[in-house]
């Protein structure tokens, strides 16, 4: 079995984001970049399920400029085997993503793909099931337990309710909670080794998609300061500005 | 237990402007030396704080070509003011009037972290090999106690130290020589000096702790390439520091507050002297309407070449603000930091080459023009032992008719955790509520950090003696560490009438404060977990 493994290279998520002055995006220059944090979790399920014995290859493949590269080299160095960089300029909707990574399916006809349930960025949580709706193929979803068997996965899924179990057949798209499992360090012999792995380069372009915007963003801002609390006297008081003030008994 | 072992020619403890300078020259001078930096940061820059008014000499010797190479320095220095704050006014210093050290219009204001971003880039295109998230965290010695390497952290330890389901063994790393470019404070650099005795028969090490934050103003404001420092306000005649104002690309202003750490007063809060200096009329009316978009601490070198330690030792050299390389007077350090790399690399290659002695080092520095801008600088910070006004008129009788060339070497008396005094002889210091416009509390400060430790880990900040804050600093001091620590890492909390020491070390910003201050040099600094820390941008 061969998974497939999709990375996303997102700001860092200890960084305090900031919004451009002019309105037109966040500001990206000389900030920490990293992995998304669910990613990480899908690259190590894929790598704990082949060091089971139950897949053969595991590849990481990540969409984006240069430095996206970074994300694949991360993959390597915790144990997948090999990296493919799509190369792709500008804002990538989950539209384009999901059409690039159907490209590479069909070419690289993995049994399995993983990738995080969504990216911390743009927090869509679309790439992965607009890539099974284009394959065909099932989907689980926030996946925070993956059972292999044979021919068939039994998924444990983080619903609103609480937990719920499927199974789905092989070739599957799954998508990665936290919850899922606690992904490795990256040791520094395995980061020498993982600089060694093959990693092919393609381009949006070469694959024949087009990655334009669908979507036309007219702006982003910053979420209103919280105002500062009050400190009450009494229950009555309290219930008094509730009703009156912020009138929402 | 057996580690796993990598072998480089060179192995550089740090990825500051020292540390990548040196890996820089080792690999112009010599393509085929393996050398490797590792970095405690998450990436290259990230724990890189610095005003900065950049001097280019080291970097027009170590990459005469950088104006073509794209590199993050570019803001000239077009104009300069000195100002001396009293509570309300501030008095202009003509600039005619400045020691020649303080005139900056040959230099640039910079962000160190993007030019030590943009060194590592450079350092990576001739081969150097650079780790960051692997702090080194202790010394490999030989059987005859030369230094053999270092040893990156375990990852992975729960915080009563047995080791988590994801445990990852550090591995050690030898070299022929080993680089230590820690930064003011690094905590391998201070055993080493111990160790080997670096500093005997040289004065104690002075110490500043440096606050920085970036605003962003309104244009109307705004002067690119305009630099002012102040002195005076708010603090008093026996208290070392003063500020700085950059103001940088992109509507940016770096605004900045020195604090020297022979403070005498343990009510005294760095921090607040800096959030209440921004309240003076001569700051605020430009900071107004601006917004605060970084902030960050971090302990300086002040003592100059009468606390520089000898810099090599069997195996080791070391490299910048670890040993201590900063121009006080000339408020500048990565110059000097740089220089001192560039020299170490020759001294190193010469040694892997020739076989020639590491104790070059020492004689090449000595020939160079960091050891004649040091010996000229060294009396000014030890003048202001005598006060703000003494000081002042020694350094322009020092700096301006005699150019640093007096016939005498002031001393520094006392290390920085001395010189506290009791609390009960000290008048209290009530700041001013922060008004979340201009000043602010340290809980938002640190937010702004993205300063972040994986839980579950090992306390990095270790008390000697765990009982000693409560039973003897709470009592004598008012346990100075709630106040000189400027990230709130250090607290007294009190418990049904009993006071418990607590230590928020997610907190720590990395400045290395405690270590030095701490009166009874009871908390050492150690490394955390790789990446821990805080994430700055372009400090």
């Amino acid at each position: 079995m061969k998974i497939l493994v999709a990375v996303k290279r997102v700001i860092d998520y200890n960084v305090q984001i900031r919004v451009k002055e002019d309105g037109s995006g966040v500001v990206t220059d000389n900030v920490k970049m990293s992995t998304n944090p669910p990613d990480d979790n899908a690259v190590e399920e894929a790598v704990k399920i082949k060091e089971a014995g139950k897949a053969t290859e595991v590849v990481a493949i990540t969409v984006g400029e240069e430095k996206a590269q970074e994300t694949v080299r991360k993959a390597l160095a915790v144990g997948a085997d090999r990296g493919i960089h799509v190369k792709a300029e500008g804002i990538l909707e989950p539209l384009a993503v999901s059409k690039i990574l159907q490209k590479v399916v069909e070419k690289e006809k993995p049994d399995l793909v993983f990738m995080g349930k969504q990216a911390i960025d743009d927090d869509c949580n679309q790439t992965g099931q607009m890539l099974a709706a284009l394959l065909n193929w099932p989907q689980a979803t926030f996946a925070s337990k993956i059972d292999v068997k044979d021919k068939s996965l039994e998924v444990t899924r983080e619903v609103d309710e609480g937990l719920e179990t499927i199974s789905v057949n092989v070739p599957a798209i799954i998508t990665c909670d936290l919850r899922l499992n606690e992904p490795r360090y990256a040791s520094l012999p395995n980061i020498m080794k993982a600089k060694k792995k093959p990693l092919e380069q393609l381009s949006a372009t070469d694959l024949g998609i087009d990655t334009k915007p669908r979507i036309e963003q007219i702006k982003v801002e910053e979420p209103p300061k919280r105002k500062a609390g009050i400190k009450v006297g009494s229950v009555s008081e309290l219930v008094q500005k509730l009703k009156n003030e912020a009138k929402v008994i | 237990m057996s580690r796993e072992v990598m072998e480089y020619d060179v192995v550089i403890v740090g990825g500051g402007p020292s540390g990548l300078s040196t890996a820089i020259k080792l690999k112009q001078l010599n393509p085929e030396i393996n050398v490797c930096v590792l970095e405690k940061a998450a990436e290259i820059g990230a724990h890189i704080l610095s005003g900065n008014v950049f001097e280019t000499r080291a970097l027009d010797e170590l990459i005469p070509n950088w104006k073509d190479l794209k590199s993050p320095v570019k803001t000239k220095v077009t104009k300069e003011k000195f100002l001396f704050l009293s509570k309300t006014k501030s008095l202009s210093w003509p600039t005619w009037l400045l020691p020649k050290v303080q005139k900056n219009h040959k230099n640039y204001i910079i962000s160190l972290a993007n030019l030590c971003r943009w060194l590592s880039e450079q350092a990576e295109a001739l081969g150097v090999e650079i780790f960051p998230g692997f702090p080194a965290s202790e010394i490999i010695y030989n059987e005859n106690g030369s230094v053999k390497g270092v040893a990156t952290q375990d990852m992975g330890i729960d915080k009563d130290g047995n080791k988590k389901d994801s445990f990852e063994s550090g591995i050690e790393l030898h070299a022929k020589v080993t680089v230590f470019a820690e930064g003011c404070r690094g905590h391998l650099g201070k055993e080493l000096i111990k160790k080997f005795e670096l500093d005997k028969d040289k004065d104690p090490q002075q110490y500043g702790i440096g606050f920085k934050e970036i605003w962003e103003v309104d244009e109307s404001k705004h002067e690119e390439g305009m630099v002012m420092h102040t002195a005076g306000w708010p603090l008093d005649n026996k208290t070392y520091g003063g500020s700085f104002m950059y103001h940088a690309e992109n509507k940016q202003i770096f605004l900045g507050y020195v604090i020297g750490l022979d403070y005498q007063n343990p009510y005294l809060s760095p921090f607040d002297e800096f959030q209440r200096f921004k309240t003076h009329p001569a700051i605020k009316k430009i900071i107004e309407g601006g917004k605060r978009i970084s902030y960050g601490a971090r302990a300086l070198i002040e003592g100059g070449l009468q606390s520089l330690p000898k810099m090599y030792m069997p195996g080791a050299l070391l490299v910048g603000c670890d040993a201590g390389t900063l121009n006080m007077p000339k408020i500048k350090g990565s110059h000097t930091a740089m220089k001192s790399g560039i020299i170490a690399a020759e001294t190193i290659h010469e040694f892997i080459k020739e076989n020639k002695e590491l104790s070059n080092y020492e004689t090449k520095f000595k020939n160079s023009w960091v050891y004649e801008e040091l010996h000229a600088a060294r009396n000014v910070k030890p003048s202001f032992s005598w006060g703000l006004i003494l000081g002042i008129i020694f350094t322009g009788i020092d700096q301006i008719l005699f150019r640093g060339k007096l016939p005498l070497t002031l001393k520094h008396k006392h290390a920085d955790h001395e010189t506290l005094k009791p609390a009960n002889s000290m008048p209290k210091i009530e700041y001013p509520k922060p008004d979340n416009v201009i000043t602010f509390d340290k809980t938002s400060s640190v937010y702004l950090t993205g300063t972040n430790h994986a839980d579950n880990q090992p306390v990095h900040l270790k008390l000697k003696d765990k009982d000693l804050p409560i039973k003897y600093t709470l009592d004598k001091y008012d346990e100075p560490a709630q106040r000189y620590c400027p990230a709130g890492v250090y607290e007294v909390q009190i418990e049904n009438n009993i006071p418990k020491f607590v230590i928020n070390s997610q907190n720590c910003i990395h400045c290395k404060t405690c270590d030095i201050k701490e009166p009874s040099q009871n908390i050492t600094w150690v490394t955390p977990e790789g990446s821990g820390g805080p994430r700055y941008g372009n400090m």
